[in-house]
């Protein structure tokens, strides 16, 4: 073991865990253990150093805190707010829409759905730090939408950072459950109040949609500079459920994110849509799998990275088609701009058939900004700063477009001037963009 | 309002423009005739400030500035137009966007207020229907799919929206059918006025029946070897370029 594979069971020890969590916990700190740290050679973090993580001391659990200047998605929308990883009353929604419930409020049915689920839809075999996880569930969301039923209103999960004397740990757990033609929509927020914290955010949400389940799922990875966070979103779908999935990601110090989506039940339909934009010398990391198991399904993924300054990127999608995964269709698009001679991205979409019937297609280019275009922009009067940020815009605003939740497309584009690193008053009339 | 004085430029090592010189008042349109590879298109790349395109010697006075020490947004702002030969596409920014960025930009240079969006939106309508183009195009990318014609209305449009002082029309007319031909000139046409210059550049003499010049020069081999009034278009129609290869010599 690393030791910051034993520091992560010493923080696991210093929590007080309900009961009816504990076997679980235990379980995963076990996987955790017994898994072998990855190196350049393990395929899956080879250009994804863990460096960061292991040089750091993590002298503890974050602290909670009652103030975090941040402005919300949607301040009318219901909350569930936790800042460093605890939970904070202050800045959370008095009232919630059924369904929706913090672990340590659960009552006995929902422990029961929790319990039925809870680490049983992501593979911790697979993933290092879904078992990491597992081992420090102690807190976290559930969203159990019953057969039939709406989620009265989307719900937003937001989990603020704010800086420590030391670096902490904090760790954020999401599950949800649709059961068959329930509906629902969620919003994952991540956010840091400033760019200097030497914290780590290890998260992890699972989903359960089931037969005729309709999800609809925004993950907004907005943590500045300094910030470790590795995460996850594992999926199973059922006979023709559907989801709708957009994510995007600034870059920090190291920023790791899975998606792992299984068809399992026939003709579900899955489009997932993702953007990251690091700059500086920051680092995102997007992992992508789906894995086809049964017939009919449908598959579209694009995900569009602009890459600046210094900065890395990674995106690995692969999409698996088992044999029984007859009549599946499936698109993996991966698009990257680098906007500077030292920005860099490794891309490796994967297409892996082993079914005769499907149609599947998948593509990957980098290009830099286009000169042309620069230059009719400027012969227009636009400066060159703004010309840039519009031709930025103008490569992931087809992807924000699709973002299932207005005020998620309308909160990132408020933003976009300062994600690309610009100020923001050079964007303001992309922010009322339409389509 | 434009004095061009023996002006020289390259792109890359071979020299293009050479000792060009061209005087254009407010009020007056100059069409640029010529053969394929006279530098007519490099004309209003340097004029607009293009990378790639370097100048090596002579002046440019535009208004009482020396246009060459401004960068092409500064030039933009100040009133220079060009109307592009082949319009750029630029999916994901739509066209009404792109509109109010530019005119932001140059009232912003004005010392005037930003439009608010709804006066934008019927200026722009407005402009669209000046043109004969759908308003539909406002809303899609930048000459996303636009066809050849609906390109250089897009042009006009910006044009008109920027009202600048001097334009400068690069082969406008390439690749239009008729009814395009006479949109684009019609645009044009409204926008003749005593304080406003135009320089057409134009390899047919088509165009000039619709745009008429008050000044006519031949282009070869990168500078003016001829200039004359509209008749000159005429015969150059007739005569085709071949005469300018023993009068150059």
């Amino acid at each position: 073991m690393t030791d910051f594979q034993q520091q992560a069971l010493q923080l696991a020890q210093q929590q007080t865990a309900p009961d009816w969590l504990q076997d679980l916990r235990a379980a995963g700190a076990e996987r955790w253990s017994a898994t072998p740290w990855p190196t350049r050679r393990t395929e899956h973090w080879k250009y994804t150093p863990l460096a960061p993580l292991q040089k750091t001391d993590f002298g503890g659990w974050g602290q909670a805190a009652d103030a975090a200047d941040i402005e919300w998605i949607d301040a009318e929308a219901p909350r569930l707010v936790f800042v460093n990883g605890r939970f904070a009353p202050a800045l959370s929604s008095a009232e919630l829409p059924a369904g929706v419930v913090r672990f340590a409020d659960a009552g006995a049915d929902q422990q029961a759905v929790i319990q039925q689920h809870l680490g049983q839809i992501v593979d911790s075999e697979r993933h290092l730090f879904a078992a990491l996880s597992n081992a420090w569930v102690e807190d976290g969301v559930l969203v159990h939408v019953p057969q039939g039923a709406q989620l009265a209103s989307t719900v937003h999960i937001v989990h603020i950072s704010t800086p420590e004397a030391s670096a902490t740990t904090a760790s954020q757990r999401v599950l949800i459950v649709l059961e068959a033609q329930a509906s629902a929509s969620v919003v994952e927020h991540f956010a840091s109040t400033e760019a200097s914290q030497n914290g780590f955010v290890n998260s992890l949400t699972e989903v359960q949609v089931a037969a005729d389940a309709e999800f609809r799922h925004s993950r907004v990875n907005l943590e500045q500079e300094d910030l470790i966070h590795v995460g996850g979103v594992h999926v199973n779908l059922g006979r023709s459920a559907r989801m709708k999935g957009f994510t995007l990601a600034q870059g920090s110090r190291l920023k790791r994110i899975d998606y792992q989506v299984n068809h399992r039940g026939e003709g579900a339909e899955l489009v997932l849509n993702g953007v990251y934009l690091p700059r500086n010398r920051q680092l995102v990391d997007y992992h992508t799998n789906i894995e086809h198991c049964v017939p009919h399904g449908t598959t579209s993924e694009t995900f569009r990275g602009i890459i600046g300054d210094s900065a890395r990127a990674v995106f690995n999608g692969r999409i698996h088609i088992h044999p029984d995964a007859q009549k599946t269709l499936a698109e993996l698009s991966n698009k990257n701009l680098l906007t500077s001679g030292k920005a860099e991205v490794d891309t490796k979409p994967e297409l892996e058939i082993y079914a005769d019937d499907v149609r599947c297609a998948h593509g990957a280019t980098v290009s830099r900004l286009d000169a042309t275009a620069l230059y009719y922009l400027q012969s227009r009067g636009i400066s060159q700063a703004e010309a840039e940020v519009m031709l930025s815009f103008g490569f992931i605003n087809e992807l924000l477009r699709e973002a299932p939740e207005a005020s998620v497309q309308s909160y990132l584009r408020r933003r976009l001037g300062w994600l690309l690193g610009r100020p923001e008053p050079l964007a303001r009339h992309l922010e009322g963009a339409t389509s | 309002m434009l004095t061009i004085n023996n002006l020289s430029a390259n792109v890359g090592e071979t020299q293009i423009l050479r000792d060009l010189s061209l005087t254009v008042k407010a009020g007056e349109v100059h069409a640029i005739m010529g053969p394929n590879g006279a530098g007519k298109s490099t004309l209003g790349n340097v004029l607009t400030g293009r990378e790639g395109f370097e100048v090596t010697g002579g002046t440019v006075d535009f208004d009482g500035k020396d246009l060459l020490a401004l960068d092409t947004e500064e030039r933009a702002r100040e009133g220079i137009f060009l109307a592009f030969q082949y319009p750029v596409e630029i999916p994901g920014v739509s066209n009404m966007e792109f509109l109010k960025a530019a005119l932001d930009a140059k009232r912003a240079h004005q010392g005037l207020e930003e439009m608010s969006s709804v006066e934008f939106m019927k200026l722009a309508r407005e402009t669209c229907r000046q043109v004969r183009m759908d308003q539909s195009f406002l809303k899609r990318g930048v000459n996303e799919g636009f066809s050849g014609g609906e390109k250089k209305r897009n042009e006009i449009l910006q044009m008109m929206l920027l009202q600048p002082r001097l334009c400068i029309l690069d082969e406008t007319d390439s690749g239009l059918d008729i009814d395009a031909l006479q949109s684009v000139s019609d645009g044009v046409n409204t926008m003749r006025t005593p304080e406003r210059g135009f320089i057409v550049v134009t390899h047919y003499q088509r165009l000039l029946d619709y745009i008429e010049p008050d000044f006519v020069h031949v282009l070869a081999q990168g500078r003016i070897v001829k200039s004359g009034t509209k008749e000159l278009a005429r015969e150059l129609e007739a005569h085709g370029y071949g005469w300018l290869d023993s009068e150059v010599a």
